[in-house]
Protein backbone atom coordinates (compact mmCIF):
# COMPACT_ATOMS: atom_id res chain seq x y z
CA UNK A 1 0.00 0.00 0.00
CA UNK A 2 2.65 2.23 0.54
CA UNK A 3 3.95 1.73 -3.14
CA UNK A 4 0.78 2.59 -4.24
CA UNK A 5 0.55 5.75 -2.13
CA UNK A 6 3.80 6.87 -3.13
CA UNK A 7 3.02 7.03 -6.83
CA UNK A 8 -0.07 8.56 -6.50
CA UNK A 9 1.52 11.15 -4.32
CA UNK A 10 4.31 11.43 -7.17
CA UNK A 11 1.28 12.11 -9.66
CA UNK A 12 -0.22 14.08 -8.13
CA UNK A 13 2.75 16.65 -7.76
CA UNK A 14 3.15 15.93 -11.51
CA UNK A 15 -0.41 17.13 -12.19
CA UNK A 16 0.27 20.06 -9.68
CA UNK A 17 3.13 21.08 -11.61
CA UNK A 18 1.37 20.71 -15.49
CA UNK A 19 -1.54 22.92 -13.76
CA UNK A 20 0.42 25.46 -12.37
CA UNK A 21 2.87 25.38 -16.07
CA UNK A 22 -0.18 26.42 -17.88
CA UNK A 23 -1.35 28.74 -15.51
CA UNK A 24 1.35 30.85 -15.18
CA UNK A 25 2.47 30.43 -18.56
CA UNK A 26 6.31 29.38 -17.52
CA UNK A 27 8.42 28.03 -20.00
CA UNK A 28 9.23 25.16 -17.79
CA UNK A 29 8.19 21.30 -18.39
CA UNK A 30 5.61 20.63 -15.62
CA UNK A 31 7.40 17.67 -13.90
CA UNK A 32 10.56 19.79 -13.50
CA UNK A 33 7.91 22.20 -11.58
CA UNK A 34 6.81 19.45 -9.73
CA UNK A 35 9.94 17.91 -8.76
CA UNK A 36 10.94 21.54 -7.40
CA UNK A 37 7.50 21.50 -5.24
CA UNK A 38 7.86 18.06 -3.85
CA UNK A 39 11.63 19.06 -2.70
CA UNK A 40 10.35 22.14 -0.65
CA UNK A 41 7.58 19.89 0.86
CA UNK A 42 10.55 17.59 1.82
CA UNK A 43 12.39 20.39 3.10
CA UNK A 44 9.69 21.76 5.12
CA UNK A 45 8.23 18.39 6.10
CA UNK A 46 12.17 17.81 7.41
CA UNK A 47 11.90 14.11 6.11
CA UNK A 48 10.61 11.17 3.58
CA UNK A 49 7.69 10.08 3.90
CA UNK A 50 7.86 6.22 3.49
CA UNK A 51 6.17 5.65 0.54
CA UNK A 52 7.51 8.72 -1.56
CA UNK A 53 10.88 6.83 -0.59
CA UNK A 54 10.19 3.69 -1.97
CA UNK A 55 8.33 4.52 -4.90
CA UNK A 56 10.73 7.34 -6.03
CA UNK A 57 13.66 4.85 -5.38
CA UNK A 58 11.81 1.96 -7.26
CA UNK A 59 11.27 4.02 -9.99
CA UNK A 60 15.06 5.91 -10.13
CA UNK A 61 16.69 2.09 -9.79
CA UNK A 62 15.14 1.55 -13.42
CA UNK A 63 15.41 4.95 -15.09
CA UNK A 64 17.36 4.03 -17.75
CA UNK A 65 14.81 1.28 -19.10
CA UNK A 66 12.42 4.39 -18.96
CA UNK A 67 14.29 5.80 -22.15
CA UNK A 68 13.92 3.10 -24.01
CA UNK A 69 10.73 3.60 -25.98
CA UNK A 70 12.48 7.03 -27.26
CA UNK A 71 15.17 5.43 -28.01
CA UNK A 72 13.61 3.24 -30.66
CA UNK A 73 12.21 6.10 -32.19
CA UNK A 74 15.24 6.88 -34.07
CA UNK A 75 14.13 4.26 -36.52
CA UNK A 76 11.83 6.63 -37.66
CA UNK A 77 14.32 9.60 -38.33
CA UNK A 78 16.69 7.68 -40.36
CA UNK A 79 16.47 9.03 -43.23
CA UNK A 80 16.93 12.44 -41.80
CA UNK A 81 19.70 11.12 -39.72
CA UNK A 82 21.47 9.47 -42.98
CA UNK A 83 21.38 12.64 -45.17
CA UNK A 84 22.90 15.12 -42.63
CA UNK A 85 25.19 12.22 -40.49
CA UNK A 86 28.25 13.91 -40.13
CA UNK A 87 27.00 17.34 -38.49
CA UNK A 88 24.65 15.30 -36.63
CA UNK A 89 27.79 12.97 -35.25
CA UNK A 90 30.32 15.08 -34.39
CA UNK A 91 28.37 17.74 -32.92
CA UNK A 92 26.79 15.44 -30.80
CA UNK A 93 29.65 13.47 -29.88
CA UNK A 94 32.04 16.69 -29.25
CA UNK A 95 29.73 18.85 -27.49
CA UNK A 96 28.41 15.88 -25.13
CA UNK A 97 32.24 15.95 -24.13
CA UNK A 98 33.41 19.30 -24.04
CA UNK A 99 29.90 20.08 -21.71
CA UNK A 100 30.52 17.31 -19.76
CA UNK A 101 34.55 18.54 -19.12
CA UNK A 102 34.46 21.83 -18.81
CA UNK A 103 31.49 21.79 -16.46
CA UNK A 104 33.33 19.17 -14.26
CA UNK A 105 36.78 21.51 -14.19
CA UNK A 106 34.82 24.35 -13.94
CA UNK A 107 33.23 22.77 -10.47
CA UNK A 108 36.17 21.13 -9.27
CA UNK A 109 38.45 24.41 -9.92
CA UNK A 110 35.22 26.51 -8.08
CA UNK A 111 34.75 23.85 -4.75
CA UNK A 112 38.94 24.04 -4.37
CA UNK A 113 38.58 27.87 -4.45
CA UNK A 114 35.70 27.59 -2.03
CA UNK A 115 37.45 25.25 0.08
CA UNK A 116 40.90 27.25 -0.38
CA UNK A 117 39.10 29.59 1.25
CA UNK A 118 37.19 27.92 4.30
CA UNK A 119 40.41 26.52 5.32
CA UNK A 120 42.77 29.38 4.63
CA UNK A 121 45.79 29.04 6.35
CA UNK A 122 45.25 25.24 6.65
CA UNK A 123 46.30 24.93 2.99
CA UNK A 124 43.20 24.07 1.37
CA UNK A 125 41.18 20.30 1.16
CA UNK A 126 43.42 19.35 -1.22
CA UNK A 127 43.08 16.31 -3.60
CA UNK B 1 -5.79 -23.02 -42.09
CA UNK B 2 -2.92 -22.63 -39.70
CA UNK B 3 -0.85 -20.28 -41.47
CA UNK B 4 -4.05 -18.16 -41.54
CA UNK B 5 -4.51 -18.66 -37.83
CA UNK B 6 -0.90 -17.04 -37.61
CA UNK B 7 -2.00 -13.96 -39.43
CA UNK B 8 -4.90 -13.49 -37.55
CA UNK B 9 -2.49 -13.40 -34.15
CA UNK B 10 -0.26 -10.97 -35.53
CA UNK B 11 -3.34 -8.70 -36.54
CA UNK B 12 -4.65 -8.54 -33.38
CA UNK B 13 -0.89 -8.27 -31.47
CA UNK B 14 0.30 -5.55 -33.75
CA UNK B 15 -2.80 -3.77 -32.61
CA UNK B 16 -2.89 -4.06 -29.24
CA UNK B 17 -0.39 -2.03 -27.20
CA UNK B 18 0.36 -5.63 -25.33
CA UNK B 19 2.95 -6.38 -27.90
CA UNK B 20 5.07 -3.05 -27.72
CA UNK B 21 4.97 -3.09 -23.77
CA UNK B 22 6.17 -6.88 -23.53
CA UNK B 23 9.22 -6.54 -25.76
CA UNK B 24 10.12 -3.30 -24.16
CA UNK B 25 10.39 -4.90 -20.91
CA UNK B 26 11.65 -7.80 -22.68
CA UNK B 27 14.65 -6.75 -24.24
CA UNK B 28 15.44 -4.41 -21.44
CA UNK B 29 15.79 -7.43 -18.88
CA UNK B 30 18.17 -9.02 -21.41
CA UNK B 31 20.42 -6.03 -22.27
CA UNK B 32 20.61 -5.59 -18.27
CA UNK B 33 22.04 -9.61 -17.99
CA UNK B 34 24.32 -8.71 -20.91
CA UNK B 35 25.26 -5.62 -19.50
CA UNK B 36 26.16 -7.85 -15.83
CA UNK B 37 27.62 -10.97 -17.64
CA UNK B 38 30.43 -9.15 -18.97
CA UNK B 39 30.69 -7.23 -15.98
CA UNK B 40 29.12 -3.54 -16.41
CA UNK B 41 31.06 -2.78 -19.76
CA UNK B 42 29.81 0.46 -20.28
CA UNK B 43 29.93 -0.10 -24.50
CA UNK B 44 27.11 -2.66 -23.35
CA UNK B 45 24.99 -0.15 -21.82
CA UNK B 46 21.14 -1.85 -21.45
CA UNK B 47 20.25 1.26 -23.21
CA UNK B 48 22.02 0.54 -25.65
CA UNK B 49 21.96 -3.09 -26.54
CA UNK B 50 17.45 -3.13 -25.68
CA UNK B 51 17.11 -0.21 -28.57
CA UNK B 52 19.19 -2.33 -31.08
CA UNK B 53 17.25 -5.40 -30.41
CA UNK B 54 13.88 -3.18 -30.73
CA UNK B 55 15.02 -1.70 -33.75
CA UNK B 56 16.32 -4.81 -35.64
CA UNK B 57 13.22 -7.11 -34.50
CA UNK B 58 10.68 -4.05 -35.44
CA UNK B 59 12.60 -4.13 -38.77
CA UNK B 60 12.43 -7.53 -39.29
CA UNK B 61 9.02 -7.93 -38.54
CA UNK B 62 8.09 -4.65 -40.34
CA UNK B 63 6.12 -3.58 -37.42
CA UNK B 64 5.98 0.44 -38.02
CA UNK B 65 7.01 2.55 -34.94
CA UNK B 66 3.90 4.32 -34.02
CA UNK B 67 2.07 0.69 -33.49
CA UNK B 68 5.44 0.07 -31.13
CA UNK B 69 4.91 3.18 -29.39
CA UNK B 70 0.93 2.11 -28.42
CA UNK B 71 2.37 -0.26 -25.69
CA UNK B 72 6.14 1.78 -25.50
CA UNK B 73 3.89 5.12 -24.32
CA UNK B 74 3.29 3.41 -21.33
CA UNK B 75 6.77 3.19 -20.47
CA UNK B 76 7.42 6.56 -21.81
CA UNK B 77 4.87 8.35 -19.64
CA UNK B 78 6.69 7.28 -16.30
CA UNK B 79 9.74 9.82 -17.26
CA UNK B 80 6.93 12.24 -15.74
CA UNK B 81 6.60 10.66 -12.27
CA UNK B 82 10.17 9.82 -12.33
CA UNK B 83 11.54 13.04 -12.80
CA UNK B 84 9.25 14.11 -9.81
CA UNK B 85 10.65 11.57 -7.73
CA UNK B 86 14.20 13.05 -7.68
CA UNK B 87 13.38 14.82 -5.73
CA UNK B 88 13.90 12.60 -2.58
CA UNK B 89 17.80 12.25 -3.70
CA UNK B 90 18.06 15.24 -3.92
CA UNK B 91 16.47 15.96 -0.11
CA UNK B 92 18.78 13.31 0.89
CA UNK B 93 21.96 15.07 -0.48
CA UNK B 94 20.73 18.58 1.00
CA UNK B 95 23.39 18.93 3.83
CA UNK B 96 25.73 18.43 0.95
CA UNK B 97 24.11 20.86 -1.18
CA UNK B 98 24.50 23.54 1.24
CA UNK B 99 27.85 23.53 1.31
CA UNK B 100 28.72 23.11 -2.37
CA UNK B 101 25.84 25.23 -3.59
CA UNK B 102 28.27 28.06 -4.92
CA UNK B 103 30.05 25.68 -7.16
CA UNK B 104 27.19 23.51 -8.60
CA UNK B 105 25.48 26.85 -9.30
CA UNK B 106 28.56 28.37 -11.16
CA UNK B 107 29.24 25.05 -13.28
CA UNK B 108 25.76 24.56 -13.92
CA UNK B 109 25.18 27.96 -15.37
CA UNK B 110 28.13 27.62 -18.33
CA UNK B 111 27.43 23.88 -18.31
CA UNK B 112 24.28 24.59 -19.87
CA UNK B 113 25.50 27.53 -21.93
CA UNK B 114 28.40 25.70 -23.41
CA UNK B 115 25.72 22.60 -24.13
CA UNK B 116 23.78 24.82 -26.18
CA UNK B 117 26.28 26.85 -27.81
CA UNK B 118 28.61 24.26 -28.41
CA UNK B 119 25.85 21.54 -30.44
CA UNK B 120 24.61 24.68 -32.19
CA UNK B 121 28.50 26.07 -33.57
CA UNK B 122 29.70 22.52 -34.20
CA UNK B 123 26.25 21.26 -36.48
CA UNK B 124 26.37 24.62 -38.13
CA UNK B 125 30.62 23.71 -38.34
CA UNK B 126 29.95 20.92 -40.16
CA UNK B 127 27.38 21.86 -42.30
CA UNK B 128 24.07 20.81 -40.50
CA UNK B 129 20.58 22.32 -41.76
CA UNK B 130 19.16 24.84 -39.56
CA UNK B 131 16.65 22.61 -39.08
CA UNK B 132 19.44 19.89 -37.22
CA UNK B 133 21.07 22.74 -35.58
CA UNK B 134 17.82 23.16 -33.47
CA UNK B 135 16.83 19.56 -32.99
CA UNK B 136 20.91 19.41 -31.46
CA UNK B 137 20.58 22.55 -29.23
CA UNK B 138 18.77 21.46 -26.28
CA UNK B 139 19.93 17.72 -26.32
CA UNK B 140 21.54 17.38 -23.31
CA UNK B 141 18.28 18.42 -21.26
CA UNK B 142 16.06 15.83 -20.10
CA UNK B 143 13.45 14.40 -23.14
CA UNK B 144 9.83 16.01 -22.57
CA UNK B 145 11.78 19.25 -21.75
CA UNK B 146 14.54 18.91 -24.69
CA UNK B 147 11.60 18.45 -26.78
CA UNK B 148 9.03 21.23 -25.58
CA UNK B 149 12.43 23.58 -26.29
CA UNK B 150 13.03 22.29 -30.06
CA UNK B 151 9.38 22.61 -30.69
CA UNK B 152 9.29 26.31 -29.64
CA UNK B 153 12.85 26.91 -31.87
CA UNK B 154 12.20 25.28 -34.91
CA UNK B 155 13.84 22.20 -34.49
CA UNK B 156 12.13 18.72 -34.92
CA UNK B 157 10.75 17.74 -31.63
CA UNK B 158 10.80 13.71 -32.53
CA UNK B 159 13.76 14.18 -33.68
CA UNK B 160 15.68 15.70 -30.71
CA UNK B 161 13.81 12.93 -28.19
CA UNK B 162 16.02 10.49 -30.43
CA UNK B 163 19.11 12.74 -30.19
CA UNK B 164 18.69 13.12 -26.29
CA UNK B 165 18.97 9.80 -26.00
CA UNK B 166 22.30 9.08 -27.75
CA UNK B 167 23.72 11.68 -26.12
CA UNK B 168 22.62 10.43 -22.82
CA UNK B 169 24.15 6.98 -24.08
CA UNK B 170 27.51 8.99 -25.26
CA UNK B 171 28.00 10.59 -21.52
CA UNK B 172 26.89 7.41 -19.72
CA UNK B 173 29.50 5.20 -21.40
CA UNK B 174 32.54 7.68 -22.18
CA UNK B 175 31.61 9.77 -18.17
CA UNK B 176 33.74 7.70 -15.87
CA UNK B 177 36.85 7.26 -18.53
CA UNK B 178 37.03 10.77 -19.23
CA UNK B 179 36.74 11.42 -15.47
CA UNK B 180 39.35 9.62 -14.83
CA UNK B 181 41.65 10.74 -17.80
CA UNK B 182 41.04 14.67 -16.15
CA UNK B 183 41.98 13.19 -12.86
CA UNK B 184 38.25 13.97 -11.37
CA UNK B 185 37.63 11.63 -8.36
CA UNK B 186 35.38 13.56 -6.05
CA UNK B 187 31.79 11.57 -6.95
CA UNK B 188 29.92 15.41 -6.24
CA UNK B 189 31.87 17.20 -9.32
CA UNK B 190 31.56 13.73 -10.96
CA UNK B 191 27.83 13.22 -10.69
CA UNK B 192 27.14 17.34 -11.77
CA UNK B 193 28.89 16.77 -14.78
CA UNK B 194 27.01 14.00 -15.64
CA UNK B 195 23.35 15.99 -15.38
CA UNK B 196 24.11 18.83 -17.56
CA UNK B 197 25.42 16.76 -20.36
CA UNK B 198 23.59 13.63 -20.37
CA UNK B 199 20.51 14.08 -18.27
CA UNK B 200 18.42 10.57 -16.61
CA UNK B 201 20.51 8.09 -18.82
CA UNK B 202 23.84 9.79 -17.33
CA UNK B 203 22.25 9.92 -14.09
CA UNK B 204 20.79 6.20 -14.74
CA UNK B 205 24.81 5.30 -14.77
CA UNK B 206 25.80 7.44 -11.33
CA UNK B 207 23.57 5.71 -9.79
CA UNK B 208 25.48 2.67 -10.69
CA UNK B 209 29.02 4.56 -9.06
CA UNK B 210 27.32 5.49 -6.34
CA UNK B 211 24.21 6.98 -4.45
CA UNK B 212 26.10 10.49 -3.78
CA UNK B 213 27.23 10.61 -7.52
CA UNK B 214 23.66 9.34 -8.75
CA UNK B 215 22.05 12.57 -6.18
CA UNK B 216 24.55 15.49 -7.47
CA UNK B 217 23.58 14.09 -10.53
CA UNK B 218 20.00 14.18 -10.50
CA UNK B 219 20.29 17.65 -8.89
CA UNK B 220 22.26 19.24 -12.30
CA UNK B 221 19.65 17.12 -14.33
CA UNK B 222 16.79 18.63 -13.03
CA UNK B 223 18.40 22.04 -12.42
CA UNK B 224 19.60 22.00 -16.21
CA UNK B 225 16.61 21.11 -17.71
CA UNK B 226 15.21 24.46 -15.81
CA UNK B 227 17.76 26.26 -16.90
CA UNK B 228 17.94 24.64 -20.19
CA UNK B 229 14.30 26.04 -20.85
CA UNK B 230 14.93 29.58 -20.18
CA UNK B 231 18.45 29.89 -21.98
CA UNK B 232 18.27 27.98 -25.25
CA UNK B 233 15.56 30.04 -26.65
CA UNK B 234 17.20 33.14 -25.66
CA UNK B 235 20.24 31.75 -26.72
CA UNK B 236 19.06 31.06 -30.45
CA UNK B 237 16.92 34.23 -30.73
CA UNK B 238 20.44 36.47 -29.80
CA UNK B 239 22.49 34.02 -32.34
CA UNK B 240 19.71 34.61 -35.09
CA UNK B 241 19.81 38.39 -34.27
CA UNK B 242 23.34 38.70 -34.74
CA UNK B 243 25.00 36.08 -37.41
Amino acid sequence: MAFLNGITLLLVYQLAGEVCVRLAGVPVPGPVLGMVMLFITLVIRGRTPDSVGQASSALLSHLSLLFVPAGVGMMAHFHRIEAEWLPITLSLLLSTVITMAATALIMQASSRWLAGRRNSGQGGRGQ
Amino acid sequence: MNHRGLDDIWVYLSASPLLGLTITLAAYGLGVRLYRRFGGNPLLNPVVTSVAMLIALLLVTGMPYDDYFEGGQFIHYLLGPATVALAVPLYQQLPRLRQLWFPVALSLIAGVFIAAGSSIGLAWLFGGSTEIQMSLAPKSATAPVAMGISEKIGGLPSLTAVLVVVTGIVGAVLGTRLFAWLGIKDDTVKGVAMGVAAHGIGTARAFQVSPEMGAFSGLAMALSAFATSLVVPWLVSWLQAFL
